[in-house]
């Protein structure tokens, strides 16, 4: 007689098997293999949109959100038997989202039920993507003090002002963002805002970074007006649902750190170029002790992902860990791609090449060093830790 | 299986808590150490031990025992480590235990070891840093066998009243096969037993093994087969003194983060200052990532996971070992560093700390052994 979860398991298998394509099982590779839905998904291959469709169908993209908002309504175990068995088949992930990484939970929990209905199925289908504006330039690190305003007109905000650090911004249709209402009280006089990219007065510039990619954009705001009933929570009380919400982006930045799946490309990538001596070793034995060394730290950051998630489903999480995660997974994540470099030698800096993939690896290597520096830096990080977690004294 | 402890295991986790908190605190070895005792540990406390079930948490019902697993021997050894309590709690109710499992020996040594009067010692070590290969010869003598060499860092050595050696019956030293791991009794005749106090204050010892004759029953398991008891012996042992050292990284870690509440200069409290808070959260971090690797480790070896692959069990019990290693030294070195001058001193007990570590990281391999050793499974 099975248990319950294991009929589960046999049952979700069995729909695995039956429904995702045989592309969605290939490692990622690249930018262009991630699925991130919208308004235009004119540059999704028919399998991905396949894999994205039957999956928002079933509400599993954000397995463990409700039913009635789009989701799959499991448990935290079956939500856990249901990534297990995703892992065994290697399935890719239909559908990457910050509507699902970090609105979602920020609605969940501070959204009205009129905000929950419209929003929630529409980022668990992928048919609308979400950008987000936090930082600007004066207000990184020191968020609190942003200075985009939003001026109450009646029926809706007129927001005026700059974000910076936008991520995708060119390509999201709505952005979830944090703006002041109140001059005069710095944390108390933030709120937090969703709106159409397509308002008129929003404008959006890439930004060139050093792997010569424009992942983040600057965002302009010229006299947008935001109808009223777009305010999440309360009026002045935004940082609330932001800090919430940045605990959602630290978790899922701190994933980083996991590497992927199947065949470890750091290894693969030195047994190519060093190659094994007479006795299975990779011959530069000082690189071999490196990569050995960061393995133990990877494979124990994996289990402390397993625990920290699991304490997450259960409650059992302290409200601080998650920049924890971020933090060592982060730093993991750049120590990863280091290796990688050093392992790969002069054939990973040709930044053109057909034979570097474009410079595939060393623009990934550069683009790791923004891992500790968005969603917080490392050093807010240990700021948070050592305040919130060792109670250290002042700071 | 969420990797976090259940109610019953965190209730014995206060228990144990509560138990060698009380019994055994770090006062206990430092009382020991000053009166320069022989045994090494408390005779008294070993049955007390027993008293409380803990001496049986790995043996079976069908033996006596609890019938619970690694995860459980683990709170306890987490409380010895935090407490520095010494006791032979590791090598016997652990190691020794799941040796023993399933053959012919349980029915002998599980009844005392249930008692809390038996203890054991484990003959691994041929040299001063710990390797897979086993050198000691035993020759078939008569009915039996005559152990020639020796071994080294056996903790509790000179007092066991059960000796697991591990020997080989043929091939060389740096063979898979051909090891047999053997039960010696106390008092064997030509094997002299030679005690050194360590570091720690803990006593290991010398053994000379000059031809030591042994019945053919002394076999734990099979002749020429011992690596499967040796590998249950390693994979219990490595977990064991990987919580055990969690618990006094822990425990370090602890009296260093209230010591930056407490201690003032410049007129404030050094817990202020921005270079310690992010030298104290890391080293948070580092000891949450090592705790859920010893989980885990503990974990799969619960649920019967004997793979010996790089996914594995094996591989997770390394992982544990070497991430433990690594994360628990950096407790003991910031504790002494930000103790300052006091954590010099012999009378403050953060420099305990600091060398009960550096026994349990050589334990059963150290960090570098255990990453080389994924490196291996992993096939580069």
């Amino acid at each position: 007689m099975m248990s319950d979860l294991e009929q589960f398991r046999a049952e979700t298998r069995a729909w695995l098997e039956a429904n995702c394509p045989p592309e969605m099982r290939e490692p990622v590779r690249t930018e262009k293999d991630s699925v991130w839905g919208g308004r235009d998904q004119s540059a999704m291959t028919p399998a991905q949109k396949q894999w994205m469709d039957r999956m928002g169908e079933r509400g599993w993209t954000v397995p463990d959100w409700p039913k009635e908002y789009g989701g799959g309504g499991l448990s935290a175990a079956e939500t856990k038997v249901l990534r297990e068995e995703m892992a065994a088949l290697r399935c890719r992930n239909p559908l990457s989202s910050f509507g699902i990484s970090m609105l979602g939970p920020a609605l969940l929990k501070y959204g009205n039920e009129a905000q929950k209905k419209e929003h929630l199925p529409k980022i668990a289908r992928g048919e609308i993507r979400w950008c987000q504006g936090y930082s600007e330039p004066n207000a990184g690190s020191d968020l609190a003090s942003l200075a985009t305003k939003a001026e109450d007109k009646g029926d809706h905000f007129l927001v005026n002002g700059q974000k910076v650090w936008t991520s995708y911004a060119d390509n999201a249709d709505w952005i979830f963002c944090l703006v002041r209402t109140d001059p005069t009280n710095k944390h108390n006089g933030i709120s937090f805002v969703l709106f159409d990219m397509r308002t008129p007065g929003v404008s959006t510039k890439p930004i060139l970074l050093i792997s010569g990619y424009s992942p983040f954009c600057e965002t302009f705001f010229d006299n947008v007006k935001v109808p009223k009933e777009n305010l999440v929570g309360e009026l002045n009380k935004g940082w609330d649902v932001a800090k919430y919400l940045l605990g959602h982006e630290r978790e899922m930045i701190s994933g980083m750190g996991l590497g992927g799946g199947g065949k470890n490309p750091l290894i693969e990538g030195a047994r190519k170029t060093i190659g094994l001596d007479a006795e299975g070793r990779l011959a530069d034995p000082l690189l071999r002790a490196q990569i050995a060394l960061f393995e133990v730290r990877a494979k124990a950051f994996a289990a402390q992902s397993e625990r920290f998630i699991d304490e997450l489903k259960a409650g059992k999480a302290h409200p601080a860990q998650p920049s924890m995660m971020k933090y060592y997974g982060t730093e993991l994540n750049k120590s990863r791609h280091e290796l990688m470099m050093a392992a790969g030698g002069s054939d990973e800096l040709e930044w053109e090449s057909e034979a570097s993939d474009g410079g595939r690896e060393a623009r990934a290597w550069l683009r790791t060093k923004a891992n500790s520096i968005e969603g917080g830096t490392s050093e807010v990080q240990l700021n948070i830790i050592a305040k919130r977690i060792l109670n250290l004294p002042g700071a | 299986m969420p990797l976090f402890l259940n109610d019953e295991q965190s209730m014995l986790r206060d228990t144990a808590k509560d138990f060698v908190g009380e019994k055994a605190p770090v006062s206990h070895m430092r009382k020991l150490r000053d009166d320069k005792d022989a045994t090494g540990f408390s005779r008294d406390l070993w049955k007390q031990f027993a008293e409380m079930g803990f001496t049986g948490i790995l043996v079976g019902e069908d033996h006596g025992g609890l019938g619970l697993g690694h995860v459980e021997a683990g709170v306890v050894l987490e409380e010895i480590g935090r407490n520095l309590s010494p006791s032979p709690f590791l090598s016997t109710a652990v190691a020794a235990v799941e040796a023993l499992k399933g053959t012919g020996h349980a029915e002998r040594w599980y009844p005392g070891i249930l008692k809390g009067e038996t203890v054991a010692a484990l003959a691994i070590d041929e040299g001063a840093k710990h390797r897979s290969s086993v050198g000691l010869k035993a020759e078939r003598a008569g009915n039996g066998f005559r152990l020639s060499g020796r071994k080294q860092f056996v903790t509790h050595g000179h007092v066991a009243d059960l000796l697991i050696v591990a020997a080989r019956t043929a091939g060389a030293a740096d063979d898979e096969a051909g090891v047999t791991l053997f039960a010696v009794p106390q008092g064997a005749a030509k094997m002299s037993v030679t005690p050194e106090r360590l570091a720690d204050s803990s006593l290991a010892a010398r053994i000379e093994f000059d031809g030591v004759e042994v019945d053919a029953d002394a076999v734990i398991g099979e002749v020429d087969a011992g690596r499967d008891p040796l590998g249950r012996l390693l994979r219990a042992g490595r977990t064991g003194a990987a919580a055990e050292m969690l618990g006094v990284g822990a425990g370090a870690m602890d009296m260093t983060v209230n010591y930056l509440k407490e201690r003032k200069q410049f007129g404030t409290l050094i817990g202020s200052f921005q270079a310690l808070q992010h030298r104290a959260a890391h080293l948070y971090s580092e000891m949450e990532v090592a705790r859920a690797a010893v989980l885990k480790a503990q974990q799969l070896l619960d649920a019967g996971d004997d793979s010996t692959g790089s996914g594995g069990a094996d591989a997770a019990v390394s992982v544990a070992k070497a991430m433990t290693g690594m994360a628990t030294m950096l407790s003991v070195q910031e504790g002494v560093q930000m103790h300052g001058g006091i954590g010099m001193t012999d009378e403050y007990d953060i420099g305990f700390y600091m060398k009960r570590q550096r026994v349990l990281a050589e334990m059963f391999g150290d960090a570098n052994f255990h990453a080389d050793r994924l490196a291996q499974l992993a096939g580069y």
